[in-house]
């Protein structure tokens, strides 16, 4: 047996592994966040555009949901620069990486908008509300319950997607394991290392998305009635972010 | 529908109240869903403080017509005025040209529509309910508002409730809040659309209590009800709608005993036995 628990603990703190560690986190975030805007755009033209928006929609999440991931990632790095398109490793990293999300958070957040009854559309219209002021005041807060689950999950696999950007050589958390792995020929050490560290992050994300999901499990308003000022009074604390105790 | 709530409903002061000029003038409306003809050349006037009942069966067109006098449906011909609009419509060089989203809910801000499945902001409290598109639509001072919003929760009877969710109402409180919410936007004609059919037995007459004060008050009212009470109590005319055609439009004391039409007395039969 070649195992070495001495190599192994040395890479876990590794700075290089540190370094990819947080690399897999920001690409993460950021491409979920481009993702979810796509993702929005394309759910908001498949359902309510002209014929030519729905198409276009249509035909953006038939492709980025019928190819992998790696070919989007290795088409937009190396493939796109022979129509003269040159994008760095990191642009071409997130590019891929959040139209590929948003292709999938489209169909999403369509179920979560058509998951409002239809009488809060009658509702909001009847009160004189413009499309926009419907879909942002009342339509989309309660499309939010439905569509916060299954946007953590997304973002718990995103986590771990990210690892295919190591093939265009984003240096994320896989392709610092690829590097020690190439020096010192501790192979089985390097990526073990990197399992753990995705295991560690999607850990810590679970822990969130639980407390995300307890605050939008909830029934719609507090347990008692609490006055405006009250409310307000939350609101500003949620900001700041300090912990708040429920009276 | 029954003889106790008819003795329940404060008599109608129908003598102190002039009617005004027509406020929705409907001609030669027509709709159809797909091959479904559901109205039928319907015209009906409707003057300033005056509440007309709709009645009829289930599929005779009057939760349409409702809903197309509030744009909530398009029509395929003939024209609808209401507060003074050509709803959904503009006039240009004499043709008509349909309105953007956007013009149509300016039209709609001067309607109040109130829904048999009230339809509250489940995600916003009985006050913000209210508030929401006076503030938010109409840009206006959120204090006054929030004043107006509180004599409109007692104006429907329920002053303790501002800062409850509409979950925690009753269907009766929640359909009061709906006509609240309606109310402050200060509509001129008011609709309701099958308003009591959701409710509990016991809840009706809350309800109905606000809408006779209501119309009392000259509030334009159009409603879509089965309750030959209210009727009674609050109407200046009722209109029976059969097949997408109105059939019968009389004043209520005809209407009951000396209707023309044998539809209203067959619906009348059915409904008044039960």
């Amino acid at each position: 047996m070649n195992w070495s628990w001495e190599i192994f603990f040395s890479y876990v703190t590794n700075g290089l592994m540190l370094q990819g560690a947080w690399t897999t986190v920001w690409l993460s975030v950021i491409s979920m966040a481009l993702g979810l805007g796509l993702g929005v755009l394309a759910a908001m033209m498949k359902m309510y555009g002209n014929r030519t928006l729905r198409w276009t929609a249509e035909f953006y999440i038939w492709l980025f949901r019928g190819t992998p991931v790696l070919i989007q990632l290795v088409i937009i790095y190396t493939g796109l620069p022979q129509l003269g398109i040159r994008l760095t490793v990191i642009e071409s990293a997130i590019l891929g990486l959040a139209l590929n999300e948003g292709a999938y958070l489209a169909e999403i957040i369509r179920s979560g908008i058509m998951s409002v009854d239809k009488g809060q559309t009658d509702a909001s219209r009847a009160v004189g509300m413009t499309w926009r002021q419907r879909m942002w005041l009342v339509i989309l807060p309660q499309a939010t319950r439905t569509i916060i689950p299954p946007l953590g999950n997304q973002f718990n696999g995103m986590l771990k997607t990210t690892s295919l950007a190591s093939v265009i050589s984003m240096e994320e958390l896989m392709r610092m394991a690829q590097m020690l792995a190439q020096t010192q020929f501790r192979v089985l050490e390097a990526y073990t290392c990197a399992a753990l560290w995705y295991l560690i992050l999607v850990s810590i994300w679970s822990v969130i998305q639980v407390r995300i999901e307890a605050r939008y499990e909830k029934p719609f308003g507090p347990d008692e009635a609490v006055s405006f000022d009250a409310k307000k009074a939350r609101r500003a604390a949620f900001r700041k972010s300090k912990p708040v105790k429920e009276a | 529908m029954t003889v106790e709530q008819d003795q329940e409903l404060p008599p109608r002061p129908s003598d102190t109240r002039t009617l005004g000029d027509p406020i929705v003038m409907i001609e030669n409306v027509q709709k159809s869903f797909g091959d479904n003809h559901v109205l039928k050349d319907v015209s009906l006037s409707v003057r300033k403080g005056e509440v007309v009942v709709i009645c009829g069966r289930s599929g005779s067109g009057k939760s349409t017509l409702l809903r197309c006098i509030d744009q909530l449906e398009s029509i395929d011909g003939g024209t609808i005025r209401a507060a003074g609009h050509l709803m959904g419509f503009r006039e240009a060089n004499g043709k008509r040209v349909a309105l953007r989203d956007s013009q149509i809910a300016k039209q709609q801000r001067d309607l109040g529509m109130v829904f048999q499945n009230f339809n509250l902001f489940p995600h916003v409290s009985v006050i913000e309910n209210i508030t929401m598109a006076p503030v938010r639509i109409l840009k206006r001072n959120v204090a006054e508002v929030r004043e107006e919003a509180r004599a409109l929760l007692r104006r429907v009877g329920l002053p303790d409730k501002e800062n409850a969710y509409p979950r925690q109402l009753s269907g009766g409180q929640q359909q009061r809040v709906a006509i609240a919410r309606a109310l402050a936007m200060k509509p001129q004609v008011m609709l309701f659309d099958e308003p009591t059919s959701a409710l509990d037995p016991e809840m009706i007459s809350e309800v109905l209590d606000v809408m006779v004060d209501l119309s009392t008050q000259g509030m334009t009212m159009i409603v879509v009800t089965h309750e030959m009470g209210f009727a009674r109590a609050a109407a200046d005319r009722v209109i029976l709608m059969h097949d997408g055609q109105v059939v019968e439009e009389a004043p209520p004391e005809k209407f009951f005993t000396n209707p023309e039409s044998e539809h209203t007395t067959l619906f009348l039969s059915k409904i008044l036995h039960h």
